[in-house]
């Protein structure tokens, strides 16, 4: 099982750059805020701005997100 | 909202797109086409569309050009809306889709032919390998080259699953297709024996790992919230999921190679890291479903949603049931038997094929300036159409499975065996009968969003988007 000589160090070495990877994003701010993301995608209005068409299916959600996000943007715009 | 004058680049996006539906139904009739095969022997022309032939072709078809396709399509979609930034390197961005497609045309003439490397989901020869290595950097480039570029603070998680996706399939393809040429055509792995078959299914089971989940979960953290209109059910479990599932997923492979002659304890470790993959699986399905929860009304007549949630459900059943048959006891009657190839289709085409659908029906009337697709009720129709294809494929697939392991180990009291392997293949016939059927209404799904698709596109007009600043920014 000479292979395992290559696939265990390959997965080892692997794993570092995993870590430090993990250890980039984590210094970096990354994962400070765990609930403004989710909610800055659905601000992202994606719909085609052509015709302001009457999509209708999910009028509320874009201001019930707005909401949250007004207090949850706050400590993001230290990193701007 | 503020806007730049620059665009997102949607042309790619758009090429992607329409040809991973193109990529399907090629994919899928293939699969059609060789289920047949089995039903009726007499469908092998010989030699170039026989059973043997066509059936690599199938899986290179639904894996790498449609499912590939789909990734390509909606990775670049979800790196630039979160990103907020135009796709970087527009020239190797269009360098990708027209590789890829080379990739995808010199496969569909190489495999009928019978040039193989005889490795599965690694059978294309040296130099298309070559190829994709260097379509698969590119890729990287323009995909890292727009997160470096983004305007935002922030990486949201799908892109983290894009990302691992894109590297780990670099690696797996580069240490995997590492052979030595013979002719232009004909080449030896650099690998010899268990050797080899230790390096294939480290790398067979890494592309299911990364090819067909990571990339996959990437577009569900983005378009299951974005249909729902929700944010996903916690953020926090999102990120936790990606960071589990990519430290545990490299050493599950040898769970593929159980009573072979692979060392024993080599076994064992794949099915110890088989079994513990269950739980960020888990975590992510739940993560995905209960992203509805306060909404489940929008089940009731939202069609993508349906699709998005479905595929979902088909994942969290398929990673139940992978880790199971990687247990060596339930191995030993699952093995080498149909229930394996049903336990394939339920992530192919419950989860994989599902979620891609789901989130090619999202993105193409936004690709085309439209509000909508060109009809709704037909996608209702096609999820349907789908979602009972797939069930009586699974079904069909589980029963013949069990029933040919049971008959395959079956011994008389005097120690002879009861059944010889032609009796499980004739009580096999109409099962496989059944999967055909099951396929058949897969593959017509796909020709109603191809019809659905086509009037789409007729009525609308290619845009590209403005770039818009971030929400952040101006509040």
């Amino acid at each position: 099982m000479e292979t395992l000589y290559l696939l265990i160090p390959v997965s080892v070495v692997l794993v570092f750059l995993i870590g430090i990877a993990f250890w980039w994003s984590l210094r970096g701010g990354q994962f400070d805020d765990l609930e403004g993301p989710a909610y800055r995608v659905l601000m992202d209005d994606d719909t085609p701005q052509q015709k302001p068409s009457p999509t209708s299916v999910v009028p509320a959600e874009p201001t019930e997100a707005a909401g949250v996000l007004g207090g949850e943007a706050e400590p993001d715009k230290k990193s701007h | 909202m503020p806007e730049m004058q620059a665009t997102y680049n949607y042309t790619v996006i758009r090429q992607f797109s329409v040809m991973a539906v193109v990529w399907g139904i090629v994919g899928m009739l293939v699969g059609v086409v060789i289920a047949a095969q089995l039903v009726w022997p007499e469908l092998n022309f010989s030699p170039y569309f026989t059973f043997g032939r066509l059936r690599p072709l199938h899986t290179n078809a639904v894996i790498f050009a449609f499912g590939g396709s789909a990734l390509f399509a909606t990775s670049y979609y979800v790196v630039q809306r979160t990103c907020h930034a135009r796709l970087f390197a527009g020239p190797l961005a269009a360098f990708t889709f027209w590789g890829w497609q080379l990739v995808i045309v010199l496969a569909a003439i190489t495999l009928p032919m019978g040039m193989t490397q005889g490795k599965e989901y690694a059978e294309l020869e040296w130099p298309i390998d070559i190829l994709i290595a260097i379509v698969w950097i590119a890729y990287a480039v323009v995909f890292f080259g727009t997160i470096a570029k983004r305007t935002v603070s922030h990486i949201y998680v799908a892109n983290w699953f894009y990302g691992a996706f894109i590297i780990a399939v670099a690696l797996l393809h580069i240490f995997n297709s590492a052979a030595v040429p013979v002719t232009l055509f004909k080449s030896y792995s650099a690998y010899a024996g268990v050797q080899d078959a230790m390096v294939q299914w480290w790398y067979g089971h890494n592309a299911v790992g990364f090819f067909l989940t990571a990339g996959f979960l990437g577009m569900m953290y983005y378009f299951v919230p974005k249909q729902a209109g929700r944010p996903v059910y916690s953020y926090r479990l999102s990120v936790v999921h990606f960071w589990a599932l990519i430290f545990t997923y490299m050493w599950a492979g040898p769970h593929h190679l159980h009573y072979t002659a692979l060392p024993e304890w080599t076994q064992s470790i794949g099915m110890v890291f088989s079994l513990i993959l269950l739980a960020p699986s888990w975590g992510g399905m739940i993560n995905g479903v209960m992203t509805l929860s306060g909404a489940w009304h929008k089940l009731r007549d939202d069609p993508i949603l349906k699709f998005l949630i479905t595929s979902l459900s088909f994942y969290g059943m398929s990673t139940f049931e992978g880790p199971m048959m990687a247990i060596k006891t339930v191995n030993a009657l699952s093995h080498y038997t149909d229930w394996t190839v049903g336990h394939v289709h339920s992530g192919a085409l419950g989860w994989v094929a599902m979620v891609s659908i789901g989130s090619l029906y999202y993105m193409l009337p936004r690709l085309f300036g439209k509000p909508e697709m060109y009809s709704v009720k037909l996608i209702t129709v096609h999820f349907w159409v789908a979602t009972i294809g797939v069930v009586l494929y699974i079904a069909s697939m589980w029963i013949a499975g069990v029933m040919q392991g049971l008959m395959w180990r079956a011994v008389n009291p005097d120690g002879t065996l009861t059944y010889s392997f032609v009796e499980a293949v004739k009580g096999s016939y109409p099962f496989w009968a059944i999967r055909f059927l099951g396929g058949v209404l897969f593959l017509s799904g796909m020709l109603i969003m191809a019809y659905n698709m086509v009037r789409t596109i007729r009525g609308g007009q290619r845009v590209d988007a403005p770039v818009l600043l971030p929400a952040a920014q101006h509040a």
